[in-house]
């Protein structure tokens, strides 16, 4: 019994902001099942006394010192936006 | 507000932290600067660019949890929490999800009806985001043509702290973030200046009819960065929720937006999928571990929080709960009034010439504490050279308007300006007797047994005098030279 259906991965796309066609739509359908699949397989594993685990590296405690540096200048910060307005970055309309 | 219903309010409350630098970067976190001018790669989300955790952060958040009673937790993580707005540049907000800094905790508010304990649930770091400017009809999310981004403020650290839904009402709620700031103030942990935003809160609010048990739909109520407007926006929304109830309606949950200038709240048109967030580790930032040992030495290094300090002013200085509450009302006032105790100023005297003269003269200058021009040190030595009898109250005031003038120590200014006070019963008995020659009708009233003209003579005395007089001895020397 297949999880993912197509309206799953329009929904997915949706969040994600991704067009897709029929046919991609069809695709990713029965990739994103496959992928549940091997991740069943997973689940057969006895997982009892390991502890639960966010991350995979053997780290912990990482940080830095409260100290300021200097960063980009205003010129650089703004030299890859699409569109710029009084020393802001300039985005359309949010709410259609 | 219709008696047979209840409202019912839970907070969440973001707090900055007083830390240089941002949450993740070596970005600075002052307030106004120009536009996009404290960025880099990390806070601007650009490729390849890798967050690292600010300690300094991590520490004022921990002690914050710690003031509040909450519990930290052992280990914590960071979250990715998912969604497209363009204050958000990476297009998520590092955040934390199922496993935040700590949990439970409780603050004691001064509701309206006596001291109540509000539950905390929870408290977690996470980012700021960028500021956008709307432009456009009316500068308004739903008209604007197109928005501008400012991200100074993208990956400033903040705290959240969510409390549990026991608030009954638009004043318990006031005072709840009443206490809220004068802990995290008096911790150091936030400079909880509302006008730069550094503490912002969102409301949950329904209404149910009393003694049910089972809570309303609620609205959310976003953004709200003063305390004067959460009050009202908190009453507005409770009334209008009741109004649909009464009229047989629905209240539908959604998050609303509150105007300040026509005093009411409007629905934030978002789409339906906004609220799904698909929390996820967030792969850049390993876990944290707090050990018993780091939660100890944070805990010890707590100062006293306000509760107990005002406990203490009542019954170390016995002051009464209203001058108690104006001292506590901020560290600084605070600190600044036990300096002028540890001078030798009696405390009562402290806190009057404090809360009455200074800060009045400050406030009216639109001036901080922080600002003043009149040191603690200053300011004991001017009460206690009024409680010594070396000058009179009312010349204390001369002094003080001087001393607050040029910053100039009151032992400087009374000797410059000669304003002494005159306690030479020699001087004395001569303008007595001046005064006396001056006004022979109603000396000799007094002779004659009418007494009152006594304060008459002594005010005449004292006026002469130039209002350096001592009044006791005056009295003494009047009736002295009357009898």
């Amino acid at each position: 019994m297949p999880e993912i259906t197509e309206e799953t991965v329009k929904k997915i796309a949706r969040l994600a902001n991704l067009r897709m066609d029929p046919d991609e739509t069809a695709r990713f359908t029965e990739h994103l099942e496959k992928v549940l699949e091997y991740m069943r397989k997973l689940n057969q594993l006895d997982t009892t006394g390991i502890p639960q685990t966010a991350h995979v590296l053997p780290l912990q405690n990482v940080w830095r010192e409260d100290e300021v540096l200097p960063g980009l200048d205003r010129s650089e910060a703004l030299a890859g936006a699409p569109d710029v307005r009084d020393d802001c970055f300039r985005v359309p309309r949010i709410i259609e | 507000m219709d008696k047979n219903y209840e409202i019912v309010i839970g907070l969440e409350v973001h707090v900055e932290l007083a830390t240089d630098s941002k949450i993740f970067c070596h970005c600075p976190t002052l307030f106004g600067a120009p536009p996009n001018t404290q960025v880099c790669p990390v806070c601007l989300g650009l490729p390849g660019s890798l967050p690292v955790l600010n300690r300094q952060a991590l520490v004022l958040a921990m002690r914050a949890a710690l003031a509040l009673e909450s519990t930290l937790a052992e280990h914590t993580k960071f979250d990715r929490k998912n969604y497209f707005y363009p204050d958000l540049p990476k297009a998520y907000q590092i955040s934390q999800f199922d496993q935040p800094l700590a949990l439970g905790g409780s603050v004691e508010i001064a509701a309206p009806a006596g001291p109540k304990r509000i539950a905390i649930t929870r408290v977690h770091m996470e980012e700021d985001a960028g500021k956008l400017i709307h432009q456009g009809a009316g500068g308004r999310l739903g008209t604007a043509g197109s928005s501008l981004v400012d991200y100074n403020r993208t990956g400033v650290p903040l705290i959240e702290i969510v409390s549990e839904p026991d608030l009954r009402s638009a004043d318990e709620a006031y005072a709840y973030l009443i206490a809220l700031k004068e802990i995290l103030q008096h911790t150091g942990i936030s400079d909880c200046n509302m006008e730069e935003g550094s503490l912002r809160c969102d409301a949950n609010i329904s209404v149910r009819l009393r003694g049910e048990q089972v809570l309303g739909t609620k609205a959310e109520l976003k953004n709200m960065n003063s305390f004067k407007h959460i009050r009202s926006a908190i009453e507005y929304e409770a009334r209008r929720q009741i109004r649909v109830l009464i009229e047989g309606g629905q209240v539908v949950q959604e998050s609303r937006l509150w105007d300040e200038e026509k005093d009411m709240s409007y629905p934030m048109r978002s789409k339906e999928e906004a609220h799904d967030y698909r929390y996820f580790p967030e792969p850049d930032l390993p876990v944290i571990t707090i050990t018993a040992e780091v939660r100890e030495a944070i805990r010890q290094s707590l100062p006293e929080l306000p509760q107990a300090r005002r406990q203490r002013f009542r019954q170390k200085y016995a002051l009464n709960e209203y001058n108690a509450g104006v001292l506590i009302s901020s560290r600084e006032l605070a600190d600044f009034f036990e300096s002028m105790v540890d001078c030798q100023a009696p405390a009562q005297a402290a806190c009057n010439w404090l809360t009455v003269e200074l800060l009045g003269k400050l406030n009216a200058e639109g001036r901080r504490i922080t600002q003043s021009p009149v040191s603690p040190e200053h300011l004991a030595e001017l009460v206690r050279m009024i409680e010594l009898g070396k000058i009179s109250g009312k010349i204390g005031k001369k002094v003080f308007a001087e001393m607050f003038q040029s910053g100039r120590a009151p032992e400087d200014i009374v000797a410059k300006q000669g304003l002494s006070q005159i306690s030479d019963p020699g001087v004395m008995r001569k303008m007595v007797d001046e005064v006396l020659a001056a006004h022979p009708g109603p000396t000799a009233e007094y002779r004659n047994g009418k007494t009152q003209t006594l304060g008459f003579l002594v005010g005449r005395v004292m006026q002469a005098s130039g209002g350096q007089a001592n009044p006791k001895l005056v009295n003494q020397i009047l009736k002295e030279r009357l009898g």
